[in-house]
C-alpha cells in the first residue's frame, strides 16, 4: 500500500519540480536576487583585497580606483615588518588550540556525567552551570579580571586562556548529544566489565564525534574572534592576540590603510579557509545546535 | 503484555540502584574539572559583581559599602540613556536581517535551484569573519572623504554624512555591518526550519492554483515562526551585547564617541578606562536586568504569534 502510494507520488513530485524548472522565469528572478545579495555580502572582502594591493594614495583617492595601477604585494611583507604580527598570530593560535582542547576534554566529560550518570546534587549543579548561559558576559568580566590580576597573570598567555577553558554552552551541547544515545551499547560494555571511564572513552566518545566537531568549530570561532577579554587583560601589543591587536592598530595615527587591509585579511584568513573547507559540517552543525 | 510491563519496570529498578552504587566517585571525577572552573570563573564572579555594584572603590584602594549609590549615579547620567537608545537603535536595525533572511531562505528552498550551497556559503562568510578585521574595511567604506559609499551616494546626488564621526550616523553604520554579519546565521537557521516543511503542502497549494507569493505568505512564513522567534530572541540578546564592531569601527579617539556608546561600551569605559568598578558593576547588573526583561517579554509575546 505504502509502496504503491510512493510509486504514484514520486513521479508527481518530480514532474512538479521539472515543470517549475521549465517555467524557469521564477528561477531567473531568484538567481538575480540571490546573486545581487551575494555580491553585497562579498563586496567588503573583495574591496579589502583590492585595497590591500593598492597604494595609500589610491585608497584615499576621492574617485575610487577599482583596480590598482600596480599590484603592491609589498603591503603584505610590510605587515610583518611594521606590526608584531607574528607574535600576535602565535598568541591567537596558542589560545585557540588550548581552549578548544580543554573545552573538548572538560565539556564532554561533564556532559557525559550530566546525561548518563546519577549522583547527588546533579540537578542543582546542572542548573547552576546552565544558568551562566543566560548571563551577559559583563556580569562576570570585572571579577574575572580581578582573579587574573590576583594570580598575577595579566599580560600572560595564562590570563588570556583561563576563563575560556570552561564552557557552559559546550557542556549543554555535549549533554544533549549523550542524552540521545542508545542505552544498549553502554549496558553491554558494562556487563563486559568495563569501568565508567572505559565506557566513556571507548564507547560513548567515538559516537559523539560529530557533536565534538561542532564544539570544536564553535569554540575556534569564538576564541579566534573574541575581542573584549583580550583587550581587558593585555596591555602590550606584542602579547595580544590578533583580534585585539588589530583593533589597537587602527588608533587614528595609523594611516597606512593598505597595510592595515593586508593585516586584517591575513588575520581572518585561517578561520575563513577552515570554514570554506568544512562548510557543510559547520553549517549543518550550527543549524542543528540551534545556538551561536 | 499488560502484565509484563510492571514486571519489567520492577526488574529495572534494582539494576539502576546497583548502577548508582557502582558509579561511586566516578561522576565526580567527570564533573569536577568543569564544575571547579565554572564555580571559580563564572558563578563566584556573578556573586562578586552583584556585591561590587553596591560598593564604592576608593581611588587609592579601600572599599566601602555604599548601597545603591552606584545605581543612583548611572541612572542620573544622560550618557547611560544615550547608550541605551543607541543600543536599541542598533538592535532594531539588525532585526531587519530576519525578514530579509526569510525571503532569501524561501528563494534558496525553491525546488531544483542551482548553486544553493554556493549562495549559502557566501552569505555565511561574514558571520565567521573576525569582527575587528572586517571592521577595518567598513571604516574605509564609510569614510566621509574617500569612502566608496559616499561616492555611490554622490552618483545619486546625495551628500553622504561623515558616517563614523557623526553620532547618529555612526550607530546606523555599525548596525548595517551588524545586519550584514548576522544575515548568514539567520539564513542557515531558517533553511533548517524549511527542511521540516513537508513539500506536499506546496504541491497541494500549487494544485489549488495558489500563486508563489500566496504560498510564501500562507505556508512558508507561518511554518517558519518558531525559527523566526528563536532568531528574534537571539538577535535581541546579541544586540544588547554590542561592543566589538562599535569599538573597532569607531576607534578610540573618535570625537563622536561619547554620544555613540553602547551599553557594553559604557560598561567597558567605566570599568577598564575610568577604573570605577562599582559603577561598571552596577551597569552590568542593569544590562542583565534589561536582557532578562527583553527575553521574558519576547517569550510572552510568542504565545500570540508563533505557529504550533
Amino acid at each position: 500500500m505504502v509502496e504503491q502510494l510512493e510509486r504514484v507520488a514520486a513521479p508527481t513530485r518530480r514532474d512538479l519540480a521539472r515543470a517549475q524548472r521549465r517555467r524557469g522565469g521564477s528561477h531567473v528572478v531568484a538567481h538575480l536576487v540571490l546573486g545581487a545579495g551575494a555580491l553585497v555580502m562579498a563586496f567588503p572582502f573583495l574591496w579589502q583585497i583590492v585595497m590591500s594591493l593598492s597604494t595609500n594614495a589610491e585608497v584615499q583617492s576621492v574617485t575610487p580606483s577599482f583596480w590598482p595601477a600596480h599590484l603592491q604585494w609589498g603591503n603584505y611583507a610590510a605587515v610583518f615588518e611594521r606590526l608584531p604580527f607574528l607574535e600576535q598570530f602565535r598568541t591567537s593560535v596558542v589560545i585557540t588550540v588550548v581552549r578548544v582542547l580543554a573545552q573538548i576534554l572538560f565539556c564532554t566529560a561533564a556532559g557525559y556525567a550530566f546525561a548518563r550518570m546519577r549522583f547527588r546534587g546533579r540537578t542543582v549543579l546542572l542548573a547552576a552551570v546552565l544558568s551562566i548561559l543566560m548571563v551577559p558576559s559583563q556580569v562576570y568580566l570585572l571579577s574575572q579580571y580581578q582573579i587574573i590580576a590576583d594570580l598575577e597573570l595579566l599580560d600572560s598567555l595564562g590570563g588570556l586562556v583561563l576563563p575560556g577553558l570552561f564552557s557552559a554552552f559546550g557542556t549543554f551541547l555535549m549533554r544533549t548529544a549523550f542524552l540521545g544515545m542508545p542505552d544498549e551499547l553502554e549496558e553491554a560494555a558494562r556487563l563486559d566489565g568495563a569501568n565508567p571511564f572505559q565506557v566513556f572513552w571507548r564507547v560513548m566518545l567515538p559516537l559523539a564525534r560529530p557533536t565534538i566537531s561542532v564544539l570544536a568549530i564553535t569554540s575556534t570561532l569564538w576564541s579566534w574572534n573574541e575581542l573584549l577579554w583580550p583587550l581587558v587583560v593585555s596591555t602590550y601589543a606584542e602579547r595580544m592576540p590578533l583580534s585585539a591587536g588589530l583593533a589597537t592598530l587602527i588608533s587614528d595615527r595609523t594611516t597606512d590603510y593598505p597595510v592595515v587591509m593586508a593585516a586584517s585579511l591575513l588575520a581572518m584568513a585561517p578561520v575563513l579557509v577552515l570554514f570554506v573547507v568544512l562548510q557543510r559540517r559547520v553549517i549543518d552543525g550550527l543549524a542543528s545546535s540551534g545556538l551561536k | 503484555m499488560s502484565e509484563a510491563l510492571p514486571a519489567r519496570a520492577s526488574a529495572r529498578r534494582p539494576a539502576r540502584q546497583r548502577r548508582v552504587r557502582r558509579d561511586g566517585a566516578w561522576p565526580w571525577l567527570f564533573v569536577a574539572p568543569l564544575a571547579l572552573g565554572v564555580a571559580v570563573f563564572y558563578l563566584w564572579p556573578i556573586v562578586q559583581t552583584a556585591w561590587y555594584s553596591l560598593t564604592t572603590f576608593g581611588v587609592f584602594g579601600g572599599t566601602t559599602f555604599s548601597g545603591l549609590e552606584n545605581y543612583a549615579e548611572i541612572l542620573s547620567d544622560p550618557t547611560l540613556y544615550r547608550s541605551l537608545v543607541n543600543t536599541l537603535l542598533y538592535t532594531a536595525i539588525v532585526l531587519l536581517n530576519i525578514p530579509i533572511a526569510v525571503y532569501l531562505a524561501a528563494l534558496l528552498n525553491l525546488p531544483g535551484l542551482r548553486f544553493a550551497a554556493f549562495y549559502r556559503v557566501l552569505y555565511f562568510l561574514p558571520y565567521v569573519a573576525m569582527p575587528t578585521a572586517v571592521a577595518m574595511v567598513w571604516r574605509i567604506i564609510f569614510n566621509g572623504d574617500f569612502g566608496i559609499l559616499n561616492w555611490v551616494l554622490g552618483l545619486a546626488g546625495i551628500d553622504g554624512p561623515y558616517w563614523i564621526s557623526t553620532p547618529w550616523a555612526s550607530i546606523v553604520a555599525v548596525a548595517v555591518v551588524g545586519l550584514w554579519s548576522s544575515l548568514g546565521f539567520s539564513l542557515i537557521v531558517l533553511s533548517a526550519g524549511l527542511k521540516n516543511v513537508p513539500p506536499e503542502l506546496y504541491e497541494a497549494a500549487q494544485l489549488d492554483g495558489a500563486s508563489r507569493s500566496r504560498q510564501f505568505r500562507s505556508i512558508t512564513v507561518p511554518l517558519l515562526t518558531p525559527s523566526i522567534s528563536f532568531l528574534a530572541v537571539v538577535t535581541v540578546i546579541a544586540g544588547f551585547q554590542l561592543f566589538d564592531l562599535l569599538y573597532a569601527i569607531l576607534g578610540t579617539t573618535n570625537p563622536a564617541l561619547p554620544k555613540s556608546l553602547s551599553l557594553v561600551y559604557y560598561f567597558y569605559r567605566a570599568g577598564f578606562v575610568d577604573n570605577d568598578k562599582g559603577v561598571a558593576a552596577a551597569t552590568a547588573m542593569v544590562i542583565l536586568l534589561l536582557v532578562g526583561l527583553a527575553t521574558a517579554v519576547q517569550f510572552r509575546l510568542q504565545r500570540r504569534w508563533v505557529h504550533g
